[in-house]
C-alpha cells in the first residue's frame, strides 16, 4: 500500500508578463487501488498538476509539498521519479526521432526496474499487451510516437502504463481526440492495470465521457488553482448535468484562460 | 504552326516548350538564374567545369554556387598550387598478396579516365600527386577481409595531395576502407572503378585531429551489373568537404552513396553527393545522416542528382537528416533533383533537419531514463541506420565507440 500526497501546492509558470500563479494550494491524497477524478474547465489547472507531479521544468512549485510514501518527491529529478513509481501519461505525447518503441520500451523497463527484462518473456509481454490495446505490430519497429495518430499516441501511453507497472498513474486528459472505439480500448488497459490492486490513479479530464468506462472513487473538482467541490462518483453525474459554470461564475478569474 | 501545336490548339490543350503529353522530353531549363546573394546558379548540374588544370578553376571566394557554405578563406594553403611537404602524410596498404599494383603516374591510365576535377582542390591533388596508389581486386575475387588503406597526416598545417585508383574487377566482391588520422591540410582524390556485376564496397573514414583540413573528391564509374556502395563516415577534422560522384558505363548497375556525420563545436563538415544517371536503367540511393552540437558546429550537404534524357527506367531516391542535439549549430541541406525524361521508374528526394529538444528529453527522462542515455539513445539510434550498411563488424564497433566518444565529449 502506497500513499501519494500532494500539501497546498502552489506553482507558477514564467510568462513574458512575468510569474504567473497557476496552482494556488491543492491539496489531495491518493492511496493504492483507488481512483480519483480530476475535473475541471480548460485553464483550471489540471494539467498543470499532472505535469508537476512528473517533474516538467516549466512550472515551478513556489511552496507546498509533494510526497510518495513519505519520501520528497520535489527532490527527484524527473527520471528519479518515475523510477520511484510515477507514471505520466500525457496529453500530448511527443514524437523521438531515431528511437524504435521497441528499444524505447526495453531501454525505460530496464532504469524502472534496475535490471534487464528478462528477454523471452518479455517480448512475449510486450506483444501481448500491443495486442489488447490492439496496436499493430509494426508499431514496434516504427520510432516512438513519429507519424502515429492522436490515437495511436494514446494507445501507446497506456501500452507503458501496462508494461511498466507504476504505483501512481496520473492520466493527462488520455480521452481527449479519442473516438468511442478507442476510448473504450483505452479504459480498459487503465481498467486492467488497476483490477491488479497495485495501482492508483489520477484521472485528469474535461469531459465526463470516459467516467462511463473508469469508474472513480473520488471526485474532484478544480477551479482557477484550486479544489472548489470534492465528492464520490455522484458528483460527476452532477457535472454531466450541469457543466462547470455554476462553479466559473462564482471564480471571479477563473474565466480567464490560462495556460496548462 | 506544327503539326503538334496545331493539335493542341485543336484540343484546347496549353502548350508547354518541351514538354508533350507523355512527359518523357521533359528538358532543363537553359536560362541561368541568380541567388539573392549574387551567386550564380548553372542550368544543368552537367555543366559544372571539369578540368585536369589548375589554372582552369580560379581560387574560389565563396560567392560561388559550389563554395556558397564553405569558409574558402580557410583552405586557401590547399586551394594553392603546391607540391607535398616532406612526411605530410603517411600511407599503409593492408591488402592480399597482389591487390597493390605499381603506382600509376599523372596521365597513365587508368588513372584520371574517370576523374576529372570537378574543383580547384581536386585539380591541385590531380597534378601534385605524381604517383596514385594503385589497387585492384582481381576478377572474381572474393577476399574475406576489407582491403585498408590508412592515411596518416604528420602535422598540422602540413600539405599533402593524394590520388588512389580502386579497381574491382568483374564479378569481384570487396570491402575497400580508407582511413583518414592525424593532422594535415590534405587534398584527396579516390578514383573508383566497379567491373562488369563486381560488388565494392568503399568505406572513407574521417577520424582527424581537430585541426585537419580535409577536402577529397571520389569518383566511381560502374559497370553493368555493377554494385557500388560509397559510405563517408566523418566525425574528425577542422574542416571535411567531401564530394562523392558516381555514373554509369552499364546498364542494370546500383550506387548508394551514403554518409554519416557528427559535427562538434567549431567543425565544418560538408559532403556533396553527385549520381550522374548517364545510361538506362540504373538504381541509385543516396542517404546522408548527420548529428550537430556545439557552438559553430556546422554541416552542409548538397545531394544532386541528374537523370539524363537517354536514362530512361531510372530509379533513383536521396534523402538527408540531420539532427540538431545543441543551440548553436547550423545544418545546410540542398537537394537537387534534374529530370530530363520522363520514362523513369522512381526519382524521389527529402530533406528534415529536426531537434533534439527539451521536450524529447522529458519523455524519454519521464519513463525513468537518465539524461544522459536518454541523449545517446537518440543519437545512436539516429546514426545506427547508416552503421548498419556497413557490414564489417570491426569497423561498425570502432565507429560506435567513436560516437559514444563524440557524445560524452558533448556532455563535458
Amino acid at each position: 500500500m502506497s500513499t501519494l500526497e500532494i500539501k497546498d501546492l502552489h506553482v507558477s509558470i514564467e510568462t513574458e508578463q512575468g510569474e504567473k500563479e497557476i496552482l494556488k494550494g491543492v491539496s489531495l491524497v491518493i492511496k493504492t487501488g483507488e481512483t480519483h477524478a480530476i475535473m475541471g474547465p480548460n485553464g483550471s489547472g489540471k494539467s498543470t498538476l499532472a505535469s508537476t507531479i512528473a517533474g516538467h521544468p516549466r512550472y515551478t512549485v513556489t511552496s507546498g509539498s509533494i510526497t510518495l510514501d513519505g519520501e520528497d518527491v520535489l527532490e527527484m529529478s524527473v527520471d528519479e521519479r518515475a523510477r520511484a513509481g510515477l507514471f505520466l501519461a500525457m496529453q500530448y505525447p511527443v514524437e523521438v526521432p531515431g528511437v524504435t518503441m521497441t528499444n524505447f520500451l526495453r531501454t525505460a523497463k530496464t532504469a524502472i526496474d534496475g535490471e534487464a527484462p528478462a528477454l523471452r518473456t518479455w517480448t512475449k509481454d510486450v506483444k501481448a499487451a500491443m495486442d489488447q490495446l490492439r496496436i499493430d505490430a509494426d508499431f514496434a519497429q516504427r520510432n516512438v510516437n513519429e507519424g502515429f495518430s492522436g490515437g495511436e499516441k494514446k494507445r501507446v501511453e497506456i501500452l507503458q502504463l501496462e508494461l511498466f507497472k507504476p504505483k501512481f498513474a496520473v492520466l493527462d486528459e488520455t480521452d481527449s481526440g479519442l473516438d468511442v472505439d478507442a476510448l473504450k480500448v483505452v479504459s480498459e488497459g487503465v481498467n486492467r492495470a488497476h483490477a491488479t490492486g497495485n495501482m492508483g490513479t489520477l484521472l485528469i479530464t474535461h469531459y465526463t465521457r470516459i467516467l462511463r468506462y473508469i469508474k472513480p472513487e473520488f471526485v474532484h473538482v478544480f477551479v482557477d488553482g484550486k479544489v472548489v467541490e470534492q465528492g464520490g462518483p455522484e458528483l460527476a453525474d452532477r457535472l454531466e448535468d450541469e457543466g462547470y459554470d455554476r462553479y466559473v461564475a462564482g471564480a471571479g478569474s477563473a474565466a480567464e484562460p490560462a495556460a496548462v | 504552326m506544327t503539326a503538334e501545336a496545331t493539335e493542341k490548339a485543336r484540343i484546347g490543350a496549353p502548350s508547354i516548350a518541351g514538354f508533350t503529353e507523355e512527359g518523357e522530353q521533359l528538358v532543363s531549363s537553359k536560362v541561368d538564374h541568380k541567388h539573392n546573394d549574387g551567386t550564380t546558379v548553372m542550368a544543368s548540374r552537367a555543366e559544372r567545369l571539369t578540368s585536369q588544370n589548375v589554372a582552369d578553376f580560379k581560387l574560389p571566394d565563396g560567392r560561388e554556387e559550389e563554395w556558397r557554405f564553405t569558409p574558402v578563406r580557410e583552405l586557401v594553403p590547399l586551394l594553392t598550387d603546391g607540391a607535398n611537404d616532406d612526411d605530410a602524410l603517411r600511407t599503409v596498404v593492408e591488402a592480399p598478396e597482389g591487390f597493390q599494383a605499381a603506382p600509376l603516374a599523372i596521365g597513365q591510365a587508368p588513372r584520371a579516365t574517370t576523374l576529372v576535377p570537378a574543383d580547384r582542390a581536386a585539380a591541385v591533388a590531380s597534378a601534385n600527386a605524381p604517383e596514385a596508389l594503385h589497387v585492384v581486386v582481381p576478377a572474381g575475387a572474393q577476399p574475406e577481409e576489407p582491403v585498408r588503406v590508412v592515411l596518416s597526416g604528420q602535422g598540422a598545417g602540413k600539405r599533402s595531395n593524394s590520388h588512389i585508383v580502386l579497381e574491382a574487377g568483374a564479378g569481384s566482391k570487396s570491402v575497400v576502407i580508407i582511413e583518414h588520422e592525424g593532422s594535415a591540410n590534405h587534398n584527396g582524390n579516390v578514383e573508383i572503378f566497379v567491373g562488369e556485376a563486381a560488388e565494392l564496397t568503399v568505406v572513407s573514414v574521417q577520424l582527424w585531429e581537430d585541426d585537419a583540413i580535409h577536402l577529397a573528391q571520389h569518383d566511381a564509374l560502374v559497370a553493368k551489373e555493377g554494385v557500388y556502395k560509397h559510405i563517408a563516415v566523418t566525425l574528425g577534422g577542422k574542416i571535411v568537404r567531401l564530394n562523392s560522384n558516381v555514373r554509369f558505363s552499364g546498364e542494370q548497375a546500383e550506387a548508394e552513396l551514403l554518409g554519416l556525420y557528427f559535427a562538434d563545436a567549431g567543425q565544418h563538415l560538408e559532403h556533396r553527393s553527385f549520381v550522374d544517371h548517364n545510361v538506362p536503367n540504373c538504381t541509385s540511393n543516396v542517404l546522408y545522416k548527420g548529428a550537430l552540437q556545439g557552438a559553430g558546429a556546422h554541416t552542409v550537404w548538397v545531394g544532386d542528382c541528374l537523370i539524363q534524357k537517354q536514362a530512361v527506367g531510372t530509379d533513383s531516391y536521396e534523402k538527408n537528416q540531420n539532427l540538431v542535439l545543441t543551440d548553436g549549430c547550423r545544418a545546410d541541406s540542398v537537394p537537387n533533383l534534374e529530370i530530363e525524361t520522363g520514362l523513369i521508374a522512381g526519382a524521389g528526394h527529402a530533406s528534415s533537419t529536426g531537434r533534439f529538444d527539451d521536450e524529447h528529453l522529458f519523455y524519454l527522462m519521464a519513463r525513468g531514463i537518465p539524461e544522459d542515455v536518454a541523449r545517446r539513445l537518440v543519437v545512436r539510434g539516429f546514426l545506427n541506420e547508416i552503421v548498419q550498411k556497413i557490414k564489417v563488424p570491426a569497423l561498425e564497433e570502432r565507429l560506435t565507440e567513436a560516437i559514444e566518444s563524440e557524445l560524452t565529449a558533448g556532455e563535458n
